[in-house]
């Protein structure tokens, strides 16, 4: 039986709230420029903190988006999500409220959920007691809440969850929302993800397992993959969000597809809480399982956004485990890591890089890996250094992993003419 | 508690909270009716409320309240007893 039931999923609307821009023409400029979105936190002091810098969310106004209330009792990170829909509903001309309610269904994933929130409840319990706990605590902390938010503000009544994977969190959303217009499930998807953890918790977290960058004093020049003086991520935050349809279905509206999300594998490394596995194992069998479902050569594939966080272990099992994949046309793609500029942005890590790849292909330009100066001899592919590149691509692939050793590989493919 | 009660102060405090304009909250309107406020922001407005005036109001006495001026009532009698005391 073909798995997909006849049906391909096309593309056709994007949103964007993160640190190098509030919109699609934002965001890309920044990206083709190498325009680093890290700076200092300003959200907390961080005197005693061996990281002191994130790449923040900048002029945001949740109330271009929502009204004041929603905007006051909503989680950061289900902000950045209802912003980031509307606007890819906007550019794909889709209004679920016209629509049957089971025809557009929503997945917001996200890592973590709403942290912030979290710890200023936990503030109040601790300090004031029990009676100060917002009572608005719960919905803005759990992680499914920007599924259930975006739902109600665009009346998208279709399947609505969260998947928690981490850093592989939107990889793992986009590709199972591909699944489910496969399926018949609905007819459009608003699909991606949200996160908002620049908090003095996951911050002071994070520095304790030593997996983020320390330095400080040079920002912009911190998150730095493939590098040999890399020294660990960079801390983002946002929310990128994709509307993903039936492409017959798309057609039929006369919506302008910008790429077909061609296939989708997700596997496990079954080796450590946040370790890789050395020899990318685990994302070897993602990536060879979203080219078969995409039908695709592994030859076809011009450009590769890597997970690329720019930690010691991750660049290096990331590059094995494309060669292994690739071949010698390892050697003849591109590859980038556009963390590089935009940083980590965990739970929408995945819907950010997937975006970079259909604009890759859309305009035929690859976003470079900036900060790359010296590049590390294990890590021996051509990242697009430091400058865009133009190049025509048909194919591109972006890769996600997360801790827990969760990977998802999506194919983007350009779309033949309409 | 402030030694002067000014309705301003109250109807900016839950203008904030309810996200809606100072000048909604006025004595004849509801929380619940006129300014949608559902369980979850009746909460939030008691700690506000509480929190402000340094007065205890429990769920129930605001439950029974209809209109804003049976609060603006309940917060005038806590002041009066505090400068009685």
């Amino acid at each position: 039986m073909n798995p997909n039931n006849g049906r391909r999923v096309a593309v056709t609307g994007l949103g964007f709230v993160t640190p190098i821009g509030n919109d699609l023409e934002t965001v890309w400029s920044n990206l083709v420029e190498g325009v680093s979105g890290v700076g200092p936190i300003t959200y907390f002091d961080t005197a005693t903190y061996s990281c002191k810098i994130a790449a923040q969310v900048k002029g945001f106004d949740p109330e271009l988006y929502m009204d004041r209330k929603t905007a006051r009792h909503i989680g950061r990170y289900c902000q950045f999500a209802l912003a980031a829909s509307r606007q890819a509903l906007d550019q794909a001309g889709l209004d679920p409220a016209q629509l049957d309610p089971d025809d557009v269904g929503v997945i917001v994933s996200s890592g973590i959920g709403g942290m912030e929130e979290i710890e200023k409840s936990h503030t109040a319990l601790m300090q004031r007691g029990v009676r100060r706990i917002s009572p608005f605590t719960v919905p803005m902390m759990i992680a499914d809440m920007g599924a259930g938010i975006v739902a109600m503000h665009t009346k998208a009544g279709g399947p609505n969850f969260a998947i928690a994977s981490a850093c592989a969190s939107s990889g793992h959303a986009l590709g199972e929302a591909a699944e489910i217009i496969k399926r018949g499930d609905a007819r459009a998807m608003l699909a991606g993800g949200a996160e908002a953890t620049i908090t003095p918790l996951t911050m002071g977290a994070f520095c304790q397992i030593k997996a983020v960058s320390e330095r400080n004093d040079e920002p912009e020049k911190a998150c730095r993959p493939f590098d040999v003086d890399r020294d660990g991520f960079v801390m983002g935050e946002g929310s990128v969000m994709f509307v993903l349809e039936d492409l017959e279905f798309a057609r039929r509206r006369g919506a302008r597809v910008l790429a077909e999300l061609a296939g989708y594998g997700a596997s496990a490394d079954m080796h450590h809480f946040t370790a890789p596995h050395p020899e990318g194992a685990g994302a070897i069998r993602a990536m060879r399982k979203a080219l078969t479902r995409a039908g695709v050569q592994p030859e076809e594939v011009g450009y590769i956004n890597a997970h690329g966080t720019s930690t010691k272990l991750g660049d290096v099992a990331e590059t094995k485990a494309i060669k292994e994949v690739f071949g010698e046309h390892a050697h003849q793609l591109a590859v980038s890591s556009t963390k590089s500029v935009h940083a980590h942005l965990l739970g929408a890590a995945g819907a950010m890089e997937a975006a970079a790849c259909v604009l890759a292909i859309q305009r035929g330009m690859l976003p470079p890996t900036i900060n790359l100066d010296r590049q590390d001899p294990d890590c021996d592919l051509d990242y697009v250094p430091n400058h865009a590149r133009p190049a025509e691509v048909g194919v591109a692939i972006s890769n996600s992993f997360g801790f827990g050793g969760h990977n998802a590989t999506v194919v983007i493919r350009k779309p033949e003419a309409n | 508690m402030p030694d002067k009660l000014e309705f301003r102060e109250l109807q900016e405090l839950a203008a904030e909270i309810l996200g809606v304009e100072p000048e909604r909250v006025q004595m004849n309107v509801s929380f619940q009716r006129d300014l949608a406020a559902d369980s979850l922001d009746l909460v939030e407005l008691i700690a506000a409320i509480e929190d402000k005036y340094e007065v205890e109001l429990p769920e129930e006495e605001l439950e029974k309240m209809k209109v804003i001026s049976d609060l603006w009532q309940f917060l005038e009698q806590k002041h009066a007893q505090r400068l009685e005391a």
